[in-house]
């Protein structure tokens, strides 16, 4: 059973302006009845002041797009086409207390409508670009057909490049398998091979022991100490290299200090507070590890001692 | 209370079963292999149980049962023996329809080991299509694992049958026989099946118990390597309670045996009747002539079968649906789209499975609250119309 919010219950049922809008001049159809979602969004826009009077719907679909259409409805009734454009997917689902990550589809359905039914007001040609696939990551709601576009687009070869473009696998780390199995089919279609995960990545943990009892032969490991300059650069260069994956995130992330081992951090924009942030973090500690060839701790510039 | 029509999903442990484990927590706790009274009294009730389930199977020996944690531990320990006992054959065979414990397995083993699967396809019905089923059968094939009732559609396959053509390959016959132990008379005894899965919940014992069946002198390799239990083919400390619990559930299972095939049948045929009749376009599907007795399947068109549940749920009535939302994939279930059902149907594909606690008024109340949450739905639909159905649609299945 899904975990419902009584807000989505209340929304399924007892829909609002849900039917046929016998006087609308703007319609908006997506889905089909064989993917199991589809809804037709009906509006009635007053031309003069551009102000959506009226909206309803029908939808063919589960709970979820039910109450994602009568949301989405009762959401834009009142607002300027202009301003009703501005409704993301995210927005419908807020508006809902939430969705189960299994359900983040319906309120893209709802987006979706809205945009294809303006298009259709201002006379415009709307496309379907949108298709989905196989739920693959829950933590952070990342399907078969986001990957598939990632993995080609960027010529992606491994599982860690994956979760850097998608974020998919960077939470509980449960859908590792199935990510590698969508891999290795993807990796298959243009000839290549999924290179097997060496047997056991040399982890952070390694490195810190090397330093107390260095082993004789150590081929990448810094020979001698680097000095604090050269440490700050190597840092900021590892996050410039960084960066353009939190800015495709509407994020960024700035050097405040370094203090020994610890290395402080701003996370910004969309990265910060969001449930992202400690993955990022994690994520910037792996490559300044990898980078430095030696153990320290990224943290937070919030956490840092007050003084 | 509300009225549960979810039996092929899970059961009520029965009462008398509950009272007939307890003991086995609180007093005989001992461990069955211990040198001890504590033990010794377990070690004999689990015989017991082991008694049972033969008898409800028909089988000619009690130790052709092997306790396991369920319906999936048989299925996939029984494929995976057949396969180390035979490792020159590389194939497989099994049909579309089967639970994802086969099924997934099967993918598994074609992706990742090499193993070529057959899945035999299904008619509108629902039936095996045995001519493609014999074409598939070969001195390649290790083992066939073919359902002896659907857990979907109730609908039975011709097991002893399709056990004899494969005896005549030479390759093993397993059943996932999980949603038909219990519901129809078995007589192992005098039968080609090699091997059978079947899963406590499903007969109102409690869950993560199950047993295989393997007939006497079936080549078998064990997936659980470890102690000496279960005669060495299936290590780990026995599930004493709940073993008790099925062989419990067993006993009374072959006594409500008539019950099942009679009066659970009747309210059954009463329900699909009419829903078939009050409600336009809607139809029952899987092979009615040849079906479980406590399964109906209706499909009703141009709805999803999640917003079904949740609206039955709020009368407190308890089903399921093959539809593709309640799953949290894409696609409706995978029976539905074997047989041929259209999406315009799959969707609200809708299953109540009953049991021998199932009561007339329970029936009589889903009849009456059915029609409107259609007629409430299909107002909603895109796809509906004032007149009914699409002008124009014409149904493809019928
Ligand atoms: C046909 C069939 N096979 C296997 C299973 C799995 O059984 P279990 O839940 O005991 O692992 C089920 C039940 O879910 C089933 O219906
Ligand atoms: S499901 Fe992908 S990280 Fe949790």
């Amino acid at each position: 059973m899904w975990n419902y919010s009584d807000k989505l219950k209340e929304h399924f049922f007892n829909p609002k302006n849900a039917g046929v809008l016998e006087e609308a001049n703007a319609v908006g159809e997506v889905g089909s009845i064989s993917c199991g979602d589809a809804l037709r969004l009906m509006l009635k826009v007053e031309p003069e002041t551009q102000v959506i009077q009226d909206a309803r719907f029908q939808t063919f679909g589960c709970g979820s797009a039910i109450a994602s259409s009568s949301a989405l409805t009762e959401m834009i009734i009142g607002k300027t086409v202009d301003e009703a454009l501005t409704v993301t997917n995210k927005d419908i689902a807020d508006f809902l207390e939430g969705l189960p990550p299994e359900k983040m589809h319906c309120s893209v359905m709802g987006a979706e409508a809205l945009r294809a039914a303006i298009a259709n007001y201002r006379g415009e040609e709307w496309v379907d670009d949108h298709e989905e696939g196989e739920l693959i990551c829950k933590c952070f709601g990342v399907d078969a057909a986001m990957i598939e576009r990632a993995v080609e687009v960027n010529a992606l070869t491994t599982l860690e490049q994956v979760t850097n473009y998608t974020k998919a696998g960077a939470s509980c780390k449960t859908c590792h398998e199935k990510i590698e199995d969508l891999l290795e089919t993807l990796l298959a279609k243009q000839g290549k091979t999924l290179e097997p995960v060496a047997a056991k990545e040399p982890a952070a943990a390694v490195v810190g022991l090397d330093e107390i009892a260095p082993l004789a032969a150590k081929p990448a490991a810094p020979v001698k100490k680097l000095s604090n300059v050269q440490r700050m650069q190597i840092v900021m260069a590892a996050l410039d290299e960084m960066r353009p994956y939190l800015k495709k995130d509407g994020g960024d992330v700035e050097l405040i200090d370094i203090d020994g081992k610890n290395i402080y951090v701003r996370l910004s924009g969309a990265c910060s507070g969001c449930q992202m942030a400690s993955v990022t973090i994690e994520g910037i500690q792996t490559k300044l590890v990898e980078k430095l060839g030696e153990l320290v701790r990224v943290i937070p510039h919030t956490m840092m001692a007050a003084e | 209370m509300g009225i549960y029509l979810d039996n092929n999903a899970t059961t009520r442990v029965d009462p008398a079963v509950v009272a007939e484990m307890l003991p086995f927590f609180t007093e005989h706790y001992g461990n069955p292999s211990s040198m001890h009274g504590y033990g010794a009294a377990v070690g004999g009730k689990i015989e017991w149980a082991r008694g049972e389930v033969q008898k409800l199977l028909g089988a000619a020996f009690d130790t052709e049962i092997v306790f396991t944690s369920g319906g999936t531990e048989s299925d996939s320990t029984a494929i995976l023996s057949a396969l180390k006992a035979y490792p020159k054959r590389r194939e497989i065979v099994t049909s579309v329809v089967e639970h994802p414990a086969i099924l997934s397995l099967c993918d598994f083993l074609e992706s990742k080991e090499g193993y070529k699967i057959h899945r035999i396809p299904v008619d509108g019905k629902g039936n095996l299509d045995l001519e493609k089923y014999e074409e598939a059968l070969s001195e390649n094939v290790a083992v066939v694992s073919i359902m002896w009732a659907n857990n979907e559609t109730g609908t039975i396959f011709p097991v002893e049958l399709l056990a004899g053509m494969a005896k005549k390959v030479g390759a093993l016959f397993h059943t996932d026989a999980v949603q038909a132990v219990g519901k129809l008379p078995m007589n192992l005894a005098n039968s080609n099946i090699d091997m059978l899965s079947l899963s406590g919940h499903k007969l109102h014992a409690p869950k993560g118990i199950g047993a295989l069946y393997i007939k006497r002198g079936v080549r078998y390799r064990p997936m659980m390597r470890g102690g000496h239990q279960e005669r060495g083919r299936r290590a780990g400390t026995e599930n004493a309670p709940a073993i008790v619990g099925l062989g419990k559930a067993c006993e009374m299972a072959r006594e409500a045996m008539a019950v099942e095939l009679t009066q659970v049948a009747a309210l059954r045929d009463r329900l699909e009747k009419a829903l078939v009749e009050a409600i336009p376009n809607c139809f029952v599907t899987g092979n009615p002539a040849n079906r479980l007795p406590n399964t109906a399947n209706v499909a009703f068109e141009f709805i999803e079968g999640e917003a079904i549940l949740l609206l039955l749920n709020e009368e407190g009535i308890a089903a399921s649906s093959g539809s593709a939302c309640t799953s949290g994939s894409l696609e409706p279930s995978h029976v539905m789209r074997a047989m041929g059902v259209p999406y315009t149907a799959a969707h609200g594909a809708t299953r109540f499975s009953l049991s021998r606690d199932t009561t007339a008024e329970e029936i009589d109340t889903v009849i009456r609250v059915m029609p409107g949450i259609i007629e409430r739905l299909r107002k909603l639909s895109p796809y509906w119309t004032n007149q009914g159905a699409p002008a124009g649609f014409q149904p493809v299945y019928s």
